[in-house]
């Protein structure tokens, strides 16, 4: 049927009606979907949900370190019913720091933005009705939450002498996680990474069939949307990466529970081995984190500046660089581990080899700004906040990829810093971009821009607080995961711990942001950003309808690939 | 003048000791101490303290008292029964007494922006390359963000209505290519010297070091001189304030090494991995049970140095500081002795004292170019004779 806004705005007005937006019962809707906008909604929602807690454990984390001294480890041991004492309380640090990597890192950050943002909008950009294996991407979300509460369980389980839950650091690493942590709480959180990798895995394979077989008549690689780049070289990286993982964390469970003796040198193993394995996932998986936000902001910066992405082809084949490279550097985690000087010299020197492609992404970001009529709508301030704040914490990244220059800061705040500036800030700023850019397309209403800048500057302001002291502090020498600390480290710890609490505060905005719109924002219009916006996603209602692109919309042959509207009016719905 | 010409010579080869005299008393003491010294002592690498030493506690309190106890200090490197009227390092072998805290130097400041000051050759050079790499930070963050801000104020829609529609510029792509790989090049030039530095091993007559991480605690083992192991321990923050150390970072029993010479530590564990990092030093290196890895030190100056764990080891991973005492070598030989360790060659090989954990596994302490030197110097280790048990 033909479509043009305004029949598309009708056509929502009755879509109770319609075939097309014909919808399911509230269970099958929800608990069975193998819709790809809901199962988006469902990973988005799960990924709130996940980063609240994982922001509150942060919260409880800086407040333990605003002063020197154990002050509120105790208290929280015996609120989830272990018996506060000395070790107990330290433990239950380490519990709280693995508990906050593992949540942000597979449960917040990668269900937002490849099972959020993926799901609802690589079908929209690429024309596709769906995703090519929709009951499996229903598996891929409730295995995830599956592998959340496996998380969970671990918490409540006894984790070694000390203590209940693991307490192993969100790596795992042998033999603390093995001889190290004996109680079967570390067994439940090895799961949970388990249920977690399958489930992104088949995402992953999910996202990589619909690309390469679902793209609407026209569309080209070398035509598809940023975002939708994004998202395929980091489905990529999953399928490559997480088996990896799957095999070393597999093996821990063997070694904890059968006798075996991998990464257990009595017995001809290695722990080294572990940390080999474990970062040839877990390199890649930063890249995991971040790819998917790359991409949203060049759209993003795209749309607000008016004008296409500059230099598309060298953006695109940037995020495929830095997904390969990404694979060939992962020994930079292991620089202390007694790697011998030819290994320590490679890999100083790969590692540096990423710091061009990241430099070719910063540079077309800026060189898309540059002569385009620029409005700082809030997916935009977020997006120039990101493309600042990534470019500190990749600047730092450089300084660490020099071994000899590492061992000073290696596991230290300096290195939580860091990947703090381009995850927490890099990822998770383009996570907010993308969420204000999309929200009223998800949602129908329109959120308000005042409380969205509010929270920007709030969260700008508070995350910088929180995050730069920290390199003054891993420079001075404060190590990473210590619940107490020297008293010449009090000082900056006390300013970071003031970050947090702007942060947190920021955040009252965001969430009545989200009751404000639901309750009384505007209806939003297919595409209410104005003529910058040019991905398909735009040529639908917002919401779009619940089944869209019944007929493929065409994309002309002579149609430049920055604009992916397709010139006439689009047959969808 | 004599004194002088052979500092600046040693300055020249070990390229340090100019650059720790500071306060005018120190640079007028220094060359005293060291013709002194020189003239006194045949040992070379002992003529490098005397410099520093005049000029650290001048630049703290009390710099006459100081200055004579590093002068006993001096004279025990010749004649053990030398004055001993010092209370700050005893010289001879039945007098050894631990570094008060005015010889605190590798601590963290409170507030502290940079790096801790360095007292070791290799950081030394990490830090002038630290250095310029935070030039190199700074200059490309202040960089972009003034782009970001010229393109935001330049090409804001109220200023600039209508975009154009450029998108491609070869010349430009080329260029922010090309421009990154060349300053990354001039990064990485001295920043692989940095690491060929740091893997040179030490020579073979170091004291070797081997240091045992447990949870919760360090053990210091020194197998050319009995294979003698000292267990180290955090103090409780009471007796830590009594005896002037930091929270945290003050020890029962610290690591002593000889100072202005090159040791040979050798790191590994007992139980999980933990890592021995002492910043002021620039050098952490993980402990591994099963693996013995290996690399070398070299402290410039008496004093003490702190660390801390730095690989996550379970509970009590805070808790389990490092703190390397640096003193003349007479000092640490008494301090050997009061250990019940042996000092000096043994006539005949006997039975290895303690057998070493294993042959080193890790590569780490493979130098550039100079092959099997580990293996015979690790046979030499096991060779040292069991004269006194283990303390």
């Amino acid at each position: 049927m033909a479509t043009t806004a305004d029949h598309f705005q009708a056509h929502h007005d009755d879509h109770a009606h319609h075939d097309a937006d014909h919808k399911p019962g509230f269970f099958a809707r929800w608990f069975m979907s193998t819709n790809h906008k809901d199962i988006g909604t469902l990973y988005l929602i799960f990924a709130i949900f996940a980063g609240i807690v994982g922001g509150a454990i942060s919260g409880v984390m800086r407040a333990e370190l605003m002063e020197p001294g154990i002050q509120v480890l105790g208290g929280w041991v015996n609120m989830w019913g272990g018996e506060a004492s000395f070790e107990a309380n330290l433990h239950a640090w380490n519990v709280l720091i693995t508990a906050h990597g593992l949540i942000m890192v597979f449960f917040m950050v990668m269900p937002a933005m490849i099972g959020g943002f993926g799901n609802w909008f690589v079908p929209l950009m690429i024309g596709a009705p769906d995703m090519a294996f929709p009951r499996m991407n229903n598996i891929s979300f409730w295995l995830t939450v599956a592998g959340f509460t496996s998380l969970s369980i671990s918490l409540f389980m006894p984790g070694d002498a000390t203590g209940l839950g693991s307490g192993t650091g969100w790596t795992v690493y042998a033999p603390l996680s093995t001889s190290g942590s004996v109680g079967p709480a570390t067994d439940f959180a090895i799961f949970a990474l388990h249920l977690a990798g399958a489930a992104s895995i088949m995402g992953a394979i999910n996202f990589i069939t619909t690309i390469f077989n679902m793209r609407a008549p026209g569309m080209t690689l070398h035509k598809m949307p940023l975002f939708v780049w994004s998202i395929l070289v980091t489905a990529f990286l999953l399928l490559l990466a997480l088996p990896v993982l799957a095999a070393a964390i597999t093996m821990l469970i063997t070694d904890r529970n059968f006798g075996t003796t991998f990464f257990e040198a009595s017995g001809g193993g290695d722990p080294i081995l572990y940390q080999h394995l474990f970062w040839f996932f877990g390199h890649p998986e930063v890249y995991i984190m971040i790819l998917p936000g790359f991409g949203m902001v060049s759209q993003i910066v795209a749309t607000f500046s008016r004008k296409p992405v500059f230099g598309y082809l060298g953006m695109a084949y940037a995020m495929v660089a830095i997904g390969v490279v990404g694979f060939i550097v992962w020994a930079h985690h292991m620089f202390t581990t007694g790697l011998s000087v030819n290994e320590k010299m490679y890999f100083t020197a790969a590692t540096m080899v990423i710091a061009v492609p990241t430099g070719v992404k910063i540079f077309s970001w800026i060189a898309t700004m540059w002569g385009g009529s620029i409005e700082f709508k809030s997916p935009m301030v977020w997006s120039i906040g990101f493309i600042f704040l990534f470019t500190v914490g990749g600047v730092t990244g450089v300084y660490l990829a020099n071994g000899g220059v590492d061992d000073v800061v290696h596991d230290t705040y300096f290195v939580v810093a860091h990947f703090h500036y381009v995850l927490s800030m890099g990822a998770v700023f383009s996570l907010f971009a993308g969420f204000y850019y999309w929200f009223p397309k998800m949602s129908g209403r329109m959120h308000s821009e005042l409380l969205a800048h509010l929270h920007f500057w709030g969260f700008f302001i508070g995350v910088n607080v929180i995050f730069f002291p920290q390199h003054f502090l891993g420079l001075n020498g404060m190590p990473r995961r210590y619940p107490d600390y020297a008293l010449a480290f009090e000082h900056w710890n006390h300013v970071s711990t003031i970050g947090y609490m702007i942060m947190a505060g920021s955040m009252i905005f965001f969430f009545v942001n989200l009751i404000y719109a639901f309750t009384a924002g505007k209806k939003a219009a297919p595409n209410y950003w104005g003529e910058g916006a040019t991905t398909l996603e735009w040529s639908l209602t917002s919401p779009p309808p619940y089944h869209q692109f019944e007929t493929l919309p065409v994309i002309d042959d002579d149609h430049d690939y920055h604009n992916h509207l397709p010139p006439a009016a689009p047959a969808t719905a | 003048m004599r004194g002088g010409e052979a500092k600046q010579k040693q300055g020249k080869t070990e390229s340090f000791a100019p650059m720790i005299l500071g306060k005018s008393t120190a640079r007028i003491l220094a060359p005293l101490w060291a013709a002194l010294l020189l003239a006194l002592a045949p040992q070379a690498a002992l003529a490098q303290e005397p410099a520093s030493i005049a000029s650290q506690p001048a630049a703290a309190t009390e710099a006459a008292p100081a200055a004579d106890a590093t002068g006993a200090a001096a004279a025990g490197a010749v004649d053990d029964k030398a004055d001993a009227s010092s209370d700050k390092v005893a010289p001879g072998a039945s007098a050894y007494k631990p570094l008060g805290p005015e010889w605190i130097k590798g601590v963290p400041t409170p507030g502290a922006l940079d790096v801790q000051t360095q007292y070791s050759p290799t950081g030394r050079q990490a830090f002038k390359l630290h250095s310029a790499l935070v030039w190199v930070m700074a200059i490309i963050c202040l960089f972009v963000l003034a782009l970001l801000l010229y393109v935001m104020i330049r090409f804001r829609k109220g200023a600039h209505p209508v975009p154009s529609r450029t998108t491609h510029n070869t010349a430009i792509e080329v260029a922010w290519t090309l421009l990154p790989v060349l300053i990354l090049v001039a990064i990485a030039l001295p920043s692989i010297s940095l690491i060929s530095a740091q893997y040179q091993s030490a020579p073979k007559d170091a004291v070797t070091v081997k240091v045992t991480g447990y949870q919760w605690y360090w053990g210091y083992t020194y197998p050319d001189n009995g294979g003698f192991e000292v267990i180290s321990n955090m103090l409780p923050d009471e007796e830590a304030e009594k005896r002037g150390e930091p929270h945290h970072l003050g020890v029962d029993n610290r690591m002593v090494v000889p100072v202005g010479e090159w040791i040979r530590v050798q790191t590994t564990a007992a139980d999980v991995i933990h890592s021995f990092a002492v910043p002021s030093l620039w050098y952490k290196l993980d402990a591994v049970p099963g693996r013995l890895n290996e690399k070398r030190l070299f402290i410039e100056e008496p004093g003490i140095y702190y660390g801390q764990c730095s690989e996550l080891c379970g509970a009590k991973h805070g808790y389990m500081p490092i703190a390397v005492e640096a003193v003349p070598r007479p000092q640490f030989e008494a301090w050997v002795r009061s250990q019940g360790g042996t000092v000096g060659k043994p006539e005949a090989p006997a039975a290895p004292a303690a057998a070493p954990l294993q042959q080193p596994e890790s590569s780490a302490q493979q130098p550039v170019g100079a092959p099997a030197n580990t293996t015979a110097s690790a046979a030499a280790t096991a060779a040292a004779p069991a004269a006194k048990p283990a303390a």
